[in-house]
């Protein structure tokens, strides 16, 4: 493997990790309030059809993005109602807005666009393009670090930034603020926040469409930025990879950063190679798909450090002495 | 913040006549269970006032509707004169009160400093609030001599000082009125004794306090005056100076209470059980159980005394095949299996170790099951319930089930009822009737009359002593001194998951067994 | 005191539920600009209108009636097996190396064999998860998504790599020997001289399934082993206190569910395809969430809920033939709301439907 494959790899890396940072940090905060979300999916899967079919629509890729959002918000809220409010199964909930999901973008895209459950191709405005960050030509002269950032780091949509973005600001807000201090509380136990003079439904609301922006920004990616327009099925389990980063990461932002860019280098690799040899074992492509999940199995099992979820995670919240 | 409460105060709470917090016809019901009825209180400033009840008198639910978790079907607060409506936890918090639940509300792996903040941050940025309360967190501590680290961790630190930490929070919300809930559940007779002088300490500096209990000690020691509920009703309010425990007894049950037990003297035989440096240590890798010792005989009950948490519960869960143990338990001089493919419930059973468990409603019962599902529950293999090597002869359990029923007089006497649908005395003569009339060789029974009402006590209290008469053997734990008193044959007390010592109830007193249960007194 | 009558909980708020599914379908059937009243006529026209339609709805049926169990079974010990998909998958390799193994001389020689190759891989595949939840805490949840994932890449891997016919293209293996082939209706119902559409792919696992509904009846209401199923998914604590060990149960009841879900590849590998091709299980694995959460985890509400879904699944593929804008995708939408109403939003429902039932009480009493 010479230099620029080594380059390339990473560049999608970066690009193929970029949605599931975004899903993974949506994750976080749903589940660090006690609200488990197993419908990262789904609300990834509708945002990247209402992104790209309003941006096909209208022509511009931002009201497109506004969108998606809107719609990864509204089935969070759908979810906020099962789980929050009627202190329904959080896990049922999230298998429901799965399936909603599924079904719903195929349904009303056959019905706008009569194109197989596709939206259009979009070009120009209705999708996000590739920024070239400064300086590369200055910085780009230098051996090794220079094409490290011109190859790697830019030439990105803005949304690949911002994810990246995302990271430090989810731990500032996570350990920093009084938000974040509420938040974390109400994951651990939710009777000290309520007790606190704190409104628990109103945290976990706040929490659940936080993931739902989020969710939203990883599917206007897939399909305005990574991709050129929606097909059916496009997040392909994506927001259950997202899932196990999260699991991966212990509920942590830096370490979701981390798993995802694993992950993201496990599906760079298994896209560009059919097999791989490692100390002359070959290794199929199948494999290297599976490894995401099989590492989280791995870790679920506590065989490598154990990942313990927020206490009153999947519980619903009622009051009691 | 809460600095200005204490210049002036206690004088002008001296002088006040209008009550710190007035209850006035507050009623509640939980669908066809009225909780209150009903209830008037006047809690006067700079006084502790305690409400005295039995489990399920109403106290907590009263005390809840005044921190805004229930909303009260009728009546109104009137804290210091002026009408309060208190729709949340928010709104009580500003009406200067402050709870301290009988079961913490603590983030566990967050710092002391950290659960003292949530919910009264002084801006949105974390750091500079937590700097503010730090300080104020030191002065609390030393005006109030609530020592406790800020920066540690409540999952590391003991009872005793997590409960310092809810008073904390209350203080730092400048809390004028301070409602504590069973706050001696959890605690030895000497934590006890330290919280008390942190309340009287509190009162001096002006402080209103209400006193939830069940104990008549805590009352006569520690209040100025003293509310009695039964059966959600309040039924007298006296100064706690006028009056006397068995006064207050008899207000709390409505009836002279029976407090000795109508027993012949035992006549124990045999050993029948025989437990040698049992030990037992948790999930947590903390020592629960240390090397405990104890024979119980044929014909005679070994009553189990203790502060709640200080191992009884790990001594029932390890000798009734709940939790592993090591050491040695024989019963009828062999061996039992105590980590081993025979160390479960069912080879207990198997041998003649019957169990009522201290909570019916999480262990011993399945409160969705019918009672005659119940009824085989852990008897499930007897092969009277089976009609072939695979199915079960739910007929045959249902018909069995109703002649236990009805020996122990358990109402209504429908075998297809939910366990759920009975009341709690009747949930706990389910159990009893299951368990007893195995013809156990040992009955290990934890809490037998705990949330029972009177009548069921006494038929239950009878029901164990006939056991016994018929020459079975029987463990008892219980945390009620009176019961153990009354009850047991030989009394051994526990402390730290240790037994401090045995004595014949005839030649101690609740005074002594109070210092044993502290660990202050040790010995044979 | 019980809140409500028995009919209430069992018939009534399911039906409320799926009312409301429906409703809701219908809405988005009104969005997309075509007449609801309409859709539901082809709908049942196709699914139970023909003995073609009835051959379709009830094949699908049986899948979903393996699903649906699988999925009961676990939930009777509170645990959540979203793995039928992935059990299923592994399921119908199993009953396609049997089937592959031997010549076989006869269906009914072959039948058990495979019921046994369907049920043992699919009950293996769920025993990892089930392991690692009764000995290590893992989430079963979590970990039985991530072996639906595992699966459908193992299989691929397979099919490409090593069971696919030499020389061919298509990732499937080879079809099955005659021996191997399940009569399917028109061949049973012919021996009774009964006619029935020749090429419906409803066949003989029919039966089997109905025997499974009937046995799982018998183990969770009837036998010692249910009982202790039933006992552990009320109450852990309890259990144990009863001597009930939860590692066993927990290990029993997945791995009964697996093989449950495993033997759905006697009706979709076997008896239709009669090939193992790439994903032979198309989703049922999930809808067997929505038919256990609808018939309550009973096996009689089971096979209802099964024959309702194989009626929209079947119903849904004539629909998108007769209007192309209501694709086939429409049934997701229907067993996304059933689960949501009847699932997540049960208590949106019930609670109204409780109240209602008190004051009733109140006014009678």
């Amino acid at each position: 493997m010479d230099f620029l494959t080594l380059l390339q790899i990473l560049d999608s890396t970066l690009r193929l990790a970029t949605p599931l940072l975004l899903a993974c940090l949506a994750g976080l905060f749903s589940e660090r309030s006690g609200i488990f979300d197993i419908g990262l999916e789904g609300k990834m899967l509708i945002a990247a059809f209402f992104s790209a079919a309003i941006a096909a629509t209208t022509g511009s890729v931002w009201i497109g993005l506004m969108a998606g959002i809107s719609a990864s918000v509204v089935l969070a809220l759908l979810h906020g109602l099962a789980s929050i409010t009627f202190r329904g199964d959080q896990l049922i909930s999230g298998v429901a807005i799965n399936f909603l999901a599924a079904g719903l973008t195929v349904l009303i895209s056959e019905d706008w666009f009569q194109q197989g459950g596709r939206t259009p191709q979009l070009s120009g405005a209705a999708r996000f393009n590739p920024i070239t960050l400064p300086l590369t030509d200055t910085i780009g002269a230098i051996p090794v670090i220079g094409p490290i950032y011109t190859e790697v780091l830019s030439g990105h949509t803005i949304l690949v930034y911002l994810a990246l973005l995302a990271v430090p600001l989810t731990w500032y807000v996570l350990f920093r603020t009084r938000f974040g201090l509420r938040l974390r509380a109400v994951g651990e136990n939710p009777g000290a926040v309520d007790t606190a003079g704190v409104s628990v439904t109103r945290l976990r609301y706040t929490a659940v469409i936080i993931a739902g922006i989020l969710c939203g920004l990883a599917g206007a990616y897939l399909s305005t930025g990574f991709s050129a327009g929606f097909v059916k099925e496009m997040s392909a389990g994506r927001g259950f990879i997202a899932l196990a980063a999260l699991i991966f990461a212990k509920w942590r932002p830096w370490q979701a950063l981390g798993a995802t860019l694993l992950f993201g280098l496990l599906d760079a690799l298994g896209t560009r190679y059919q097999n791989i040899d490692i100390l002359g074992v070959n290794l199929p492509v199948q494999f290297m798909q599976a490894l995401p999940y099989i590492l989280t199995v791995i870790i679920l099992a506590g065989f490598v450090g154990k990942a313990i979820p927020p206490r009153a995670g999947g519980e619903p919240y009622v009051k009691e002495r | 913040m809460a600095m200005q409460t204490t210049e002036g105060r206690p004088d002008a709470a001296a002088l006040s006549t209008e009550p710190a917090i007035e209850l006035v016809g507050i009623s509640k019901a939980f669908g066809p269970v009225q909780a209150n009825k009903d209830i008037s209180i006047r809690v006067m400033p700079g006084t502790i006032h305690g409400i005295i009840g039995e489990n399920g008198a109403g106290k907590s639910t009263l005390m809840s509707i005044l921190y805004g978790f229930y909303k009260a079907d009728a009546g109104e607060v009137l804290i210091r004169g002026q009408k309060t409506e208190i729709p949340n936890s928010q709104a009580a918090i500003s009406a200067g009160i402050g709870m301290v639940f009988q079961h913490f509300k603590l983030v566990e792996n967050f710092t002391v400093l950290e659960n003292v903040v949530l919910g009264a941050e002084s801006g949105a940025r974390l750091t500079p609030s937590l700097a503010k309360a730090r300080k104020l967190l030191v002065e609390l501590a030393r005006e109030y001599e609530l020592n406790v680290n800020p920066d540690a961790l409540i999952e590391d630190i003991g009872v005793g000082m997590q409960q310092r930490v809810e008073i904390l929070k209350a203080l730092y919300r400048q809390a004028e009125i301070l409602i504590l809930d069973e706050p001696t559940g959890v605690l030895t007779p000497a934590e006890a004794d330290h919280l008390f002088r942190i309340l009287k300490g509190l009162k001096e500096q002006g402080k209103t306090i209400i006193l939830i209990t069940h104990k008549l000690r805590e009352i006569m020691e520690v209040t100025d005056t003293v509310s009695v509920m039964r059966r959600g009703e309040m039924t007298a309010t006296v100064k706690t100076a006028e009056t006397s425990p068995e006064h207050l007894a008899e207000l709390m049950v409505g009836r002279k209470v029976l407090l000795r037990v109508d027993k012949k003297p035992a006549t124990p035989g045999k050993t029948v059980l025989e437990v040698e440096n049992l030990s037992v240590t948790d999930i947590d890798g903390v020592q629960r159980l240390k090397d405990v010792c104890l024979n119980v005989r044929a014909g005679e009950i070994l009553g189990v005394a203790g502060v709640a948490g200080n191992g009884q519960s790990e001594l029932l869960a390890a000798l009734g095949g709940i939790t592993a143990g090591t050491g040695h338990v024989r019963l009828n001089g062999e061996e039992i299996d105590l980590t081993g493919r025979f160390s479960d419930g069912q080879s207990r059973r198997a041998r003649g170790i019957s169990h009522v468990p201290e909570d019916r409603q999480r262990l011993g019962l399945i409160m969705d099951f019918m009672a005659w599902e119940n009824t085989a529950f852990g008897y499930h293999h007897d092969p009277a319930y089976q009609k072939s090597r695979l199915l079960m002869d739910n007929d045959a359990i249902r018909a069995d089930t109703a002649k236990k029923m009805e020996r122990f007089d358990v109402r209504p006497p429908d075998p297809r009822l939910k366990a759920k649908s009975f009341s709690g005395g009747n949930q706990q003569k389910l159990v009893l009737a299951r368990e007893i009339e195995r013809n156990p060789d040992l009955l290990l029974v934890g809490q037998p009359t705990r949330g029972v009402d009177i009548g069921a006590i006494e038929f239950i209290h009878q029901q164990i002593v006939a056991l016994r008469d018929q020459g079975k053997a029987i463990l008892l734990v219980s945390v009620e001194l009176d019961e153990i008193l009354s009850l047991s044959d030989r009394i051994a007390v526990m402390f730290d998951g240790q037994i401090m010592g045995e004595r014949l109830p005839a030649q101690t007193d609740e005074k002594e067994l109070g210092m044993m249960m502290a660990g202050m007194l040790k010995g044979g | 005191m019980d809140t409500m009558p028995k009919w209430a909980d069992v018939i009534l708020i399911p039906l409320i539920n799926l009312i409301l599914a429906l409703l809701v379908s219908g809405l988005v059937v009104l969005y997309i600009g075509e007449n609801p009243i309409e859709a539901i006529g082809i709908l049942l026209d196709g699914a139970v209108g023909s003995t073609r339609g009835w051959g379709y709805t009830l094949f699908y049926a049986t899948n979903f009636i393996f699903t649906g169990l699988a999925v009961s079974v676990a939930f009777h010990a509170r645990l959540f097996n979203i793995g039928g998909e992935g059990q299923a998958a592994i399921g119908g390799l199993g009953v396609a190396l049997v089937s592959l193994s031997v010549n076989w001389p006869h269906w009914t020689v072959a039948l058990p064999f495979a019921i046994l190759g369907g049920a043992v891989f699919g009950a293996a595949w769920a025993a990892i998860p089930a392991y690692l939840q009764a000995r290590r805490g893992s989430h079963i949840v979590i970990t039985t998504i991530m072996f639906n994932f595992i699966a459908s890449a193992l299989l691929v891997y397979l099919l490409v790599n090593v069971l696919k016919v030499p020389g061919s293209m298509a990732p499937e293996t080879a079809a099955f020997p005659k021996g191997a082939h399940l009569p399917n209706a028109y061949e049973v119902l012919g021996w009774f001289g009964i006619p029935f559409n020749k090429f419906a792919p409803l066949n003989i696992a029919f039966l089997l399934a109905v025997i499974c509904c009937f046995g799982v009846w018998a183990l969770i209401w009837r036998t010692r082993l249910g009982y202790e199923i039933r006992a552990y998914g009320h109450s852990e604590a309890a259990a144990v206190y009863a001597g009930i060990r939860p590692f066993r149960i927990t290990m029993i009841a997945m791995l009964i569910s697996g093989a449950l879900a495993g033997l759905m590849g006697i009706n979709a590998v076997m008896g239709e395809a009669e090939r193992l091709v790439i994903d032979s299980v198309q989703g049922a694995g999930f809808v067997g969430i929505a038919v256990a959460l609808m018939g309550r985890s009973h096996p009689l509400g089971v096979f209802l809920a099964a024959i309702l879904f194989g009626i929209l699944t079947q119903g849904g593929i004539e629909l998108e033939f007769e209007i192309p804008a209501v694709s086939r995708e429409m049934i997701l939408v229907i067993q996304a709301l059933v689960i949501l109403f009847t699932g997540a939003l049960e208590n949106m429902v019930r609670m109204p439907v409780e109240k209602l039932f008190l004051r009733l009480k109140k006014k009678a009493g």
